[in-house]
């Protein structure tokens, strides 16, 4: 193990992940303490730079969901006070939280994912943009799913499964973001890959794609909000029981991603595997993956022998390594 | 090695996490912390008018008549306020009780009544008593918010009845209960707040309680009214309770058959001191006191006794007199402010009495969302009063009892605001104009107008020319 760091732990914030990100940073402060490290948790809020500044911190360690933590808002600060800090740069923050420009750097080079479109809220007001509505509909056809281009929640995801359920939905959507995404909605079993820097040795730094997970929800509506958060709404099966194919072709789905939106030290890549066709098709991805005791990464770092601990260990690893 | 780094190596792993999974009751999937509680958690700023709080006014309470109070308790009473006390609660405690319900025209034997903590865990105990899973429960809709996560632990099955203007309809409710029983489902008992609703403000008709009573009888169910706020009519005649009806029936005893009776001090003297109260058949009261006996074996005595010293030494009448008073002018401001801001947008209920108001918005619009980007105000998204977590996405709770009344004005004023954004961009995207709130462009100068202040310059013939002159 590396020489003792002292290391911010940055958690909570105000976005509407929060107490995710308080679970997520404490655990992260437990696990850094038991590596030997001298652990200064931050609240991230007004005085937020005060306390970095404050803390003599050798490198910061990011547990921010949300606005702000995955958005690169806070890799900038970082950048600009010159403490090292884990996890992607705030370019590759920018894309992956955006999930518009996202899908359309996929789209551009190859990666798929479903059919989509975007309005926003400044072009529906400046630019007329209502009257494409039917432009869209025409497009991608029924049912779909209307999300905030940011976010990491399930607040302002809505089904859209007809053309007078689609005005709501993007209103609601725009009540999150200036965006709107209007996705295809694609039916089929929800995977996760994440995917985590080399820890040097025989893998050489080169990224590695943890094993396949699949969320299955305990009841048959909407994988929602809260059952991603607490203990028993979804049941979670890591390895994925899939074919091998489909496992290879997941995990490099995964990597190509990765490396396509410039992540650095960790990322957790979402995949759809269509009923219907087979086909795997990714949906987005998280710069700050959630460290809580349902969080997937730890589940998919803990699968493949990697335990919270070391978890942590290499995800610290990466404020020195970009 | 300290306690402390043996806690930190007790951390959990995924596949230990897995085994805790298998340890919990399976009830626990019936309790969900919501995005919506997280949202209005992030509400509670100072700079944020709280439309949402469920709160009545405690601060016209006088401090010197509390810190008298709270003397005498401790002068009086000390051994027995810091003493366990019977389960069922203090007689001196029963006795206000009877007052407050003699109050309403409903008399009642100290013997039918336990004392709880808070209103609350009535809904907790009745649900105790009579929900096995999968059993169903008959509630309105909307039906109040805090009566959704207890019904959701004892995994009722919570079948929910859109009210009128009369409160819930009864043949509505027939119908369903005929359907349930053909379906072989075992409906345990009908939630009902009577008097205005919590959170539809609305009440039910005389006739309609009557005819609920009658129900309750002829089927053999039970009825629990949540009757917080009776006493808080601000207009019009009280209706008598469906206890006293269902009373009247049972006989000359004078105690209901059919009716588990939710009383509270919450709203007609103080929240704070957490006491409410259940009046039940006395086999049903004998199994709420045994599920409170594993609760928390009694309610505070503390609290208890600073009741009846306060029932003793001050004219309760008068300080809810007092609170009627303030609460009339605040629904009052509140209903012409949703006049004045949400007119011709939205519905709304007029209660005669309570704290909330229940307003609707067009169709389409998720109030959720629309906290979501509220700045400054709070208020409860209608999705919270449905067990589903869908219904009821375009209305809103208001609370207008706990907010003075500039703030109320002010509140309703941002919300209103919000509301036309939404409106604007929901007309825009369904091709309706009229509502836009950005004015179109200035009518467009003839085609030919836009090039009138082009200056024509000579075009260059070989533009590669021209780039090896600039090269010199």
């Amino acid at each position: 193990m590396s020489a003792a760091k002292r290391v911010a732990v940055l958690k909570g914030g105000s976005s509407l992940e929060r107490s995710v990100s308080l679970r997520s940073g404490a655990r992260a402060q437990s696990a850094l303490k038991q590596l030997g490290h001298d652990v200064v948790a931050i609240d991230a809020g007004s005085d937020l730079t005060e306390r970095l500044h404050a803390s003599g911190a050798d490198a910061a360690f990011i547990t921010l969901h949300g606005r702000e933590g995955e958005d690169g808002t806070v890799q900038e600060l970082l950048e600009a006070i010159g403490i090292p800090y884990t996890g992607s740069g705030p370019a590759a923050c920018a894309c992956c939280t955006d999930k518009v420009l996202a899908k359309h750097l996929m789209r551009a080079a190859g990666v798929p994912t479903p059919d989509f479109r975007c309005l926003a809220e400044t072009s529906i007001k400046q630019l007329g943009a209502g009257a494409a509505r039917a432009d869209v509909e025409a497009a991608l056809g029924f049912p779909l799913v209307v999300k905030p281009a940011h976010g990491g929640s399930a607040l302002g995801v809505k089904f859209a499964h007809s053309p007078a359920e689609l005005p709501g939905a993007i209103v609601g959507a725009l009540s999150y973001d200036g965006k709107a995404l209007i996705e295809r909605y694609v039916k089929g079993r929800d995977l996760a890959v994440s995917v985590l820097d080399g820890a040097g040795g025989s893998d050489n730094g080169k990224p590695l794609a943890l094993p396949v997970l699949e969320a299955i929800p305990r009841e048959e509506n909407f994988y929602n909000y809260e059952s991603r958060y607490e203990i028993g709404m979804t049941t979670f099966v890591c390895p994925a029981e899939l074919p091998p194919e489909a496992t290879a072709r997941a995990q490099e789905l995964a990597l190509e991603v990765y490396r396509l939106l410039g992540c650095h030290g960790v990322a957790r890549v979402d995949l759809l595997l269509e009923e219907s066709t087979g086909e795997l098709t990714v949906l987005e991805t998280n710069v700050v993956p959630g460290l809580t005791e349902t969080s997937l990464l730890p589940q998919a770092a803990d699968a493949a022998g990697i335990d919270f601990d070391a978890l942590v260990g290499r995800i610290l690893q990466s404020a020195w390594t970009r | 090695m300290t306690i402390d780094d043996s806690k930190r190596r007790a951390r959990p792993t995924a596949h230990e996490l897995a085994r805790y999974e298998r340890l919990f009751a399976a009830r626990t999937s019936g309790m969900r912390s919501s995005a919506m509680r997280e949202m209005m958690a992030l509400t509670e700023r100072p700079e944020v008018i709280s439309l949402a709080g469920g709160l009545p006014d405690t601060s016209t309470f006088p401090p010197a008549a509390y810190a008298r109070l709270m003397a005498s308790v401790a002068k009086d009473s000390t051994a027995r306020a810091l003493q366990y006390g019977p389960t069922e609660g203090m007689a001196a405690a029963m006795e206000c009780v009877v007052q407050v319900m003699a109050e309403e025209g409903t008399a009642v034997d100290p013997g039918d009544i336990i004392v709880t903590t808070g209103g609350q865990q009535v809904i907790d105990l009745v649900c105790k008593t009579l929900i096995d899973p999968g059993d169903v429960i008959v509630a309105e809709a909307p039906t109040y918010p805090g009566a959704v996560p207890t019904f959701g632990a004892y995994q009722a099955e919570v079948v929910q009845i859109e009210m009128d203007g009369e409160g819930m309809p009864i043949d509505e409710l027939e119908s369903v209960l005929d359907r349930l029983s053909s379906e072989d489902r075992r409906p345990k008992f009908i939630y009902t707040i009577p008097n205005f609703q919590n959170p539809g403000g609305v009440t039910m008709s005389l006739a309609r309680r009557r005819r609920l009573v009658q129900v309750a009888r002829e089927r053999e169910l039970l009825v629990l009214e949540d009757n917080p706020y009776g006493l808080l009519r601000y207009e019009g005649e009280p209706l008598p309770t469906l206890y006293s009806l269902d009373a009247a029936n049972a006989g000359k005893d004078g105690a209901a058959d059919f009716i588990i009776y939710l009383g509270t001090f919450s709203k007609i003297l103080s929240p704070g001191l957490r006491l409410g109260w259940a009046v039940a058949p006395r086999p049903v009261l004998a199994k709420l006191n045994l599920g409170k006996q594993g609760a928390d074996l009694c309610s505070s005595p503390v609290t208890q006794l600073f009741v009846a010293a306060y029932f003793r030494e001050h004219d309760w009448r008068a300080y809810l007199e007092e609170l009627r008073g303030l609460y009339r002018s605040r629904r009052d401001a509140m209903l012409d402010a949703l006049q004045e801001h949400f007119g011709g947008r939205a519905s709304w209920t007029r209660p005669s009495g309570g704290l909330f108001i229940w307003a609707t918005l067009e169709d389409g619009v998720d109030t959720t969302d629309l906290l979501a980007r509220a700045e400054g105000v709070a208020f409860v998204p209608g999705r919270s009063a449905y067990m589903d977590g869908r219904s009821g996405a375009s209305s809103m709770r208001l609370n207008f009892a706990g907010v003075p009344e500039e703030n109320i004005r002010e509140g309703v004023r941002r919300i209103g605001a919000l509301m036309g954004g939404d409106t604007s961009l929901i007309g825009a995207l369904t091709g309706s104009p009229a509502r836009a709130d950005t004015p179109a462009p200035p009518a467009e100068p003839p085609p030919d107008a836009d090039l009138a202040d082009v200056v024509e310059l000579p075009r260059r013939k070989q533009p590669g020319e021209a780039r090896r002159r600039q090269g010199q």
